[in-house]
């Protein structure tokens, strides 16, 4: 049974005058365990499907779905306080900008011993603040924080950048949640955090079988600890399938595009040559292009294309695309 | 060829605020040196703190060094000749949607540095504006707009803009790259080399991203705590790195790459 399966999902930006279908369709289903990234531009509504999923965009944004289920529980037919409480107790997220989502007047230790429920701690209410505190510092020591005593005193700007995420990777560990979707997690940090904040989720994803749903805008820096990938672009799905078959099969014009233009992927090409780009650049939401979005800047596009694409599968490889680059006949 | 810009035991120190015994000295950089020539890319990597901001704001003129010479062309800058400076030596930042003025267009941002280091008429600036608008990939028409209408990539043309507008010789890229999307980094990249090879600029470019570094420079000059640890052609400090800082950050690299295969 799939943890998370989510069918067309439409994320839709309510206005006066013009409504914004900011995400369109968007397929995506977790196994247990799992770790799934999504990769996606500025603008390709990443961010707003996490949002979707932990239930915390506002009521300007309509949301709706044919299928969102998580662990075979509609999630949609609940009323919305027991979808909370499912939601709350199994799904935890971290945010972008660790120093900005952090409370500055509050210290580390307080925030923390906050996200830690009641139904954690055993004995008397007397019994408790003690509890918590341990249960604190066991977090600290769990994200690979020795100097607990130092970090549980310092507000947020005491610490640095790499800090900041390890405690809020605390804070969502508190409820010891089955995913974890971590937006953008080792945005602006260096190679050396980013190692650090990454090998750390790979252990919990092993050690304690949680999944993990990783957002990036990169490729390059998350095909080293993905299972399987999902590529967006500018709201609409693009291609998901492993690790493997997105960066060496890539089906889609727009992944192709991605793997040949990071640098990394091009160590073959000689230092200062051209690399491959797409021409123009990312639509902003007012102006979409109708059919696939990619159309006016994809090389090979057709007179089809104005019209969305249909998602189609070749052994578990979705690619949503009129015209894919197939290496072998298509079959089936 | 003869070196463009040369600079010579670059040091830079702050001293803390204290009383006469606890006077604390912090050495950012400590004795750089280096040289860059014409059509060549020299990198600058290290770890945080390690002086690299420092050695570009210091370079670009907007802080002084403590002691040590930076040559343009032979030619010693002096620490006043900002007129002589800003003319040869321009920057890009980092995010170029905090550093474009947001009240003026662009004709207006542009218009600003030629009116301060040039003696043309009005007509020969617009002219000019027009022309490096071209350069970079976006249309003369595109100077009345202002820089909200504009997409992050387009934003950093304007920024490469006001780099070249003045026919300078060296631009410093401070993790120039850095914010951009994959796909418009790979553009921008095409851009600075063409524009490179066609203008005979000398990039310091300072960046993490090895892959970037690896695809974009001649040179390559490893800082750790303010001091050079390493220097030499990219590809051989790449390949065979000797300092332990240097392996350290290769390391990162590799396993990166490593994954993919």
């Amino acid at each position: 049974m799939n943890l998370l399966d989510i069918r067309n999902l439409s994320i839709e930006l309510i206005n006066d005058d013009q409504n914004i279908l900011a995400v369109d369709k968007v397929s995506l289903s977790m196994k247990e365990g799992e770790v799934r990234g999504v990769v996606g531009e500025s603008g390709s509504g990443k961010s707003l499907l996490a949002q979707a999923i932990v239930g915390v965009l506002n009521d300007k944004w309509h949301v709706h779905a044919d299928r969102f289920h998580w662990r075979g529980i509609d999630l949609l037919r609940l009323p919305m306080a027991e979808r909370k409480e499912i939601l709350s107790r199994d799904i935890a997220m971290i945010f972008q900008e660790p120093m900005a989502c952090l409370d500055p007047t509050t210290t580390i230790g307080e925030q923390l011993s906050e996200a830690i429920d009641d139904s954690h701690l055993t004995g008397f209410f007397w019994q408790r603040q003690k509890q918590r505190q341990t249960e604190a510092i066991k977090l600290l020591h769990k994200v690979g924080i020795k100097r607990h005593t130092a970090c549980i005193k310092s507000y947020p700007h005491q610490l640095t950048e790499a800090l900041c995420q390890r405690v809020m990777i605390a804070i969502a560990l508190a409820r010891k949640p089955i995913l974890l979707i971590a937006d953008e997690p080792t945005a602006a940090m260096e190679n050396t955090n980013q190692g650090q904040i990454f090998r750390l989720l790979a252990s919990l994803n092993q050690l304690k079988s949680m999944a993990i749903l990783l957002i990036s805008h990169d490729l390059e820096n998350i095909t080293h600890w993905t299972h399987t990938i999902t590529v967006m672009y500018s709201g609409q799905f693009v291609e998901a399938g492993t690790t493997d078959q997105i960066f060496k099969k890539a089906m889609h014009p727009y992944t192709q595009a991605l793997v040949d233009s990071s640098p990394l992927a091009n160590l073959h090409l000689p230092a200062k040559s051209r690399l491959m780009t797409l021409p123009g650049s990312i639509p902003i939401l007012q102006h979409l292009p109708i059919g696939c979005r990619l159309g006016p800047r994809c090389p090979r596009a057709q007179q089809d294309c104005v019209k969305s694409p249909a998602v189609s599968n070749f052994h578990g490889h979705k690619v949503s695309c009129h015209f894919p680059l197939l290496t072998k006949p298509k079959r089936g | 060829m003869t070196e463009l810009l040369k600079v010579e035991g670059l040091t830079k120190s702050y001293q803390s605020k204290g009383f006469w015994f606890n006077k604390q000295q912090t050495t950012v950089l400590d004795s750089v040196s280096f040289a860059v020539k014409a059509h060549k890319t020299l990198a600058v990597i290290g770890k945080t703190g390690s002086g690299k901001s420092s050695l570009a704001k210091i370079l670009v003129g907007a802080e002084s060094a403590t002691s040590g010479q930076i040559f343009l062309n032979d030619q010693a800058l002096k620490a006043g000749s900002y007129q002589h400076r800003c003319q040869h030596i321009r920057m890009i930042f980092q995010d170029s949607g905090t550093t474009l003025n947001p009240s003026l267009t662009i004709h207006q941002l542009l218009d600003e540095p030629l009116k301060l280091n040039t003696p043309f008429d009005d007509k020969k600036r617009t002219e000019l504006i027009r022309q490096t608008l071209q350069k970079v990939g976006l249309l003369g028409d595109h100077m009345n707009f202002y820089p909200h209408m504009f997409s992050g990539g387009q934003k950093q043309r304007i920024s490469l803009a006001r780099a070249i507008i003045l026919q300078p010789q060296v631009i410093i890229l401070d993790e120039a790259l850095a914010s951009l999307d994959p796909s418009l980094r790979s553009q921008m990249i095409n851009l600075l080399l063409d524009l490179q090879q066609q203008m005979g600029l000398a990039y310091i470019l300072i960046s993490h991203n090895m892959g970037i570094i690896r695809h974009f420079s001649d040179d390559i000059m490893v800082l750790s705590d303010g001091k050079v640890v390493e220097t030499g052609k990219t590809l051989d400090v790449m390949t065979n790195p000797q300092h332990k800082v240097t392996q350290k950050l290769m390391m990162n690299q590799n396993f990166q790459i490593r994954g993919k295969k």
